[in-house]
């Protein structure tokens, strides 16, 4: 059977490209250098009633554009009294550790974002749930943080289905099912857990249950809760630095909501409170055996 | 394949925008022998640029040379300070009934500010912005406007939004931010807004509105309604990051916006003085490749003719166009400030003197069309309109506080419905430690 190969970078360069050619340099082009200039002028066109794709190269490069994100964007229709919004606006950007990055190729910038009402925070794993997130992000009626785990382009294949689909936002998908641990990551770090949950399985006979969260804002605490309330044991993790990071948040409504229903306090795996460094990277991330050592941690409580 | 000719490899866009082919394809071979031996007017091939070599440093300096000149940039005006037309062919003949109106506008929000400004001191609204002295670069320019046009403003252009027909009511309830308030009592006091008169909701932010008005305007231009944007900012917004990318995605990207500059020679305590030591904001438009033209602020007929000019190059030409109406910002910045910190009442009195609202009063009555009776009247009753309507406003309920809650996002998602579930649960036990005269929520 000839395979078809649809690796994620391949699919959206595809699509850029296709964009290009086929609807013209008036729908898909270069802007001057300035992120606050592409967000705004991104706002300027939704506000208007285009459909605006902007594009930041790295989102560690997104801050110049977080006054436009946070004083403009996420309180358009507030302030307006619902009579303006931006909602066709979507901001897409690469984020996550590459190996090499270091400080300014590697950063997973989402707590900033999660701490502003009106704006929604995507975060996708694989090249099938890219196109449905991304499609449903661009029609979502709000503006869209939509964050793509760059190492993801070149190592993430998938069968993409050609023909039009979203997945709904602010819904977390259990990709594993499980009985002891609940696991919950979004974008790279869910590969990392899978594999975890398989060392937990043959190594501590541990079931995880893992589920990717998808969307950060308005995240999904409905799925999150019901898992803990059966696992009783919890386990956050995520590339950005511990302190402050998201994980943060999911923990704090895990304990409020689940409380008696806990058989040990959640544990958070995530990146150390440093920038993100270079020749240290290794040490940096949460691997899997950081993330296996707080399983055998919370499961023996 | 499509085949390219030798000329066509070299086209360049040039500054003004079209295409010029490059004719001096011998220069390429030459360029190196010509730096040696510094021969003038060779061109060059950078991408993107048009330019030739030159052995005199003082020719590849722009002008004027990166100091503050002696002289300016003129301001262009149609009436002397007595309200005179100096130049009859200047004069852009509007309409006696529509002259008269302009000027009545003027009227009502000098006298609206007055009173509003007198109802913070009061404790009545929270806070209030004037635009007095200003009241011309707004008539003047929205007149010279379609109604179709869309309006991003900074924070002082109320006299827009009444030109274009926003009512007084509509403007107090949004000062007492009561349950008729258009943006439902979520920000302070003159952050208008209205869609049906085309006028974004105001934002404090300075500048943001600066890379937006373009991204609009882009929008117009696809969709080919023949409208353009108006984007008006102050002196001090112009020294945003916010104000170079707006101007700068506007030119590259071929948008009918029209960026209207009130410099009103302060930014609170800020003179302009401090604020730049260039030749103002006009002098920055052909930086970026914009048509760009200063005007005496405070005649309201150099502000409509000069609008009416670059409305008309924006939407026939799809290019931003660069306005800047020189004024003095007579009232302190806002209810916060009091302005006689760092400026002298003799400034203050000399602009008053100067006020574009006389200056107005004066050219009708050269031209017969008002008198002094007319105006004593005029602005009785416009008193006693904005002291009812106030009175009106002041009664009415505040919204309902369910719409602290509401359009977050398009539908209020479950985590801020059970936030706003909490609310209602702890006003019901408290409810004496809450304002009271807040409406129900019509809705559930």
């Amino acid at each position: 059977m000839a395979r078809t190969c649809h690796l994620m970078r391949i699919l959206l360069t595809c699509v850029l490209l296709l964009c290009c050619t086929c609807v013209g340099k008036d729908r898909v082009f270069n802007t001057p250098l300035s992120e606050q200039g592409i967000a705004g002028f991104g706002i300027g066109l939704a506000t208007a009633g285009a459909t605006a794709i902007a594009e930041i190269q790295f989102a560690d490069y997104v801050y110049p554009a977080f006054d436009q994100l946070v004083n403009e964007a996420a309180k358009y229709r507030y302030r307006s009294g619902n009579m303006f919004n931006c909602g066709r606006l979507t901001i897409r950007m690469p984020c996550g550790a590459v190996g090499h990055g270091a400080h300014y190729h590697s950063q997973s910038p989402e707590a900033y974002f999660a701490h502003t009402p009106g704006l929604k925070v995507v975060i996708p794993r694989s090249p099938i749930q890219t196109k449905g997130l991304l499609l449903a992000s661009i029609r979502d009626n709000n503006p869209v943080v939509f964050m793509e785990p760059k190492v993801l382009y070149r190592l993430a294949e998938e069968q993409v289905p050609v023909a039009d689909y979203e997945i709904l936002l602010s819904t977390a998908e259990v990709i594993r099912e499980g009985s002891d641990v609940t696991m919950v990551a979004w974008g790279k770090q869910l590969y990392v857990l899978h594999e975890v949950c398989d060392m937990a399985k043959d190594q501590l006979g541990v079931s995880c249950e893992l589920i990717d969260l998808r969307t950060i804002l308005p995240w999904d605490q409905d799925t999150v809760c019901k898992s803990v309330c059966k696992t009783g044991r919890l386990l956050v993790s995520h590339e950005a630095p511990l302190t402050q990071g998201f994980a943060a948040e999911v923990v704090s409504t895990v304990q409020a909501e689940c409380f008696l229903h806990l058989e040990a306090p959640a544990a958070r795996v995530c990146g150390w409170d440093t920038p993100f460094p270079h020749i240290f990277e290794p040490f940096y991330v949460p691997d899997k055996w950081r993330c296996f050592e707080a399983v055998k941690r919370i499961t023996s409580y | 394949a499509k085949k390219v000719s030798f000329c066509s490899m070299f086209r360049i866009r040039s500054f003004s925008g079209r295409f010029r082919p490059l004719w001096f394809v011998c220069s390429r071979f030459v360029s190196s022998r010509s730096l040696a031996s510094g021969v003038k007017g060779e061109q060059s091939l950078y991408p993107g640029s048009r330019l030739s070599y030159s052995s005199d440093v003082d020719e590849c300096k722009p002008k004027p040379p990166g100091k503050l000149p002696d002289e300016g940039v003129s301001a262009f005006r149609i009436l002397d300070s007595g309200g005179h037309v100096i130049d009859a062919k200047q004069d852009p003949n509007i309409p006696e009934e529509q002259l008269v109106k302009m000027y009545q506008t003027m009227v009502l929000l000098n006298t609206t500010d007055k009173i509003l400004n007198e109802s913070q001191r009061q404790g009545r609204i929270s806070f209030y912005m004037t635009s007095d002295g200003e009241e011309a670069t707004h008539i003047g320019s929205a007149a010279a406007l379609d109604s179709n046009d869309l309006i991003f403003g900074q924070y002082r252009e109320t006299g827009v939004l009444l030109w274009r027909g926003f009512t007084l009511f509509e403007m107090i309830n949004q000062c007492y931010g009561n349950h008729l308030d258009g943006g439902k009592g979520r920000q302070m006091p003159v952050h208008y807004g209205s869609d049906h008169l085309n006028f974004q909701t105001i934002s404090s932010p300075l500048g943001t509105q600066m890379p937006q008005a373009p991204g609009a305007a882009y929008a117009l231009k696809r969709a080919g309604t023949g409208n353009c944007v108006v984007c008006y900012f102050g002196d001090g917004a112009a020294s945003e990051g916010d104000a170079h990318a707006g101007l700068n995605f506007a030119a590259t990207l071929d948008c009918p916006v029209i960026f209207f500059c009130r410099n009103n020679g302060f930014a609170i305590s800020t003179p302009t003085e401090e604020q730049y030591r260039g030749d103002g904001i006009v002098s920055r438009g052909p930086g970026y490749g914009i048509e760009s033209v200063r005007v005496d602020g405070n005649d309201m007929l150099a502000v409509y003719s000069v609008t009416k000019a670059a409305r008309e190059v924006c939407v026939r030409e799809n290019r931003p166009f660069l306005i800047e109406a020189m004024t003095y910002r007579i009232g302190h910045h806002s209810t916060s400030d009091d302005s006689s910190a760092y400026r002298s009442t003799d400034d203050v009195n000399y602009w008053d003197k100067q006020h574009p609202i006389k200056n107005a009063y004066n050219y009708l009555l050269s031209r017969g069309i008002w008198s002094e009776s007319q105006d004593k009247e005029f602005k009785q009753e416009q008193k006693k309109l904005v002291m009812d309507t106030l009175r009106e406003a002041e009664r009415q309920l505040k919204p309902s506080v369910k719409e602290l809650f509401r359009d977050v996002y398009d539908e209020m998602p479950p985590h801020i419905e059970r936030q706003w579930n909490e609310v209602q649960q702890h006003v019901a036990a408290y409810a004496d430690q809450y304002p009271a005269n807040f409406d129900h929520d019509h809705e559930s």
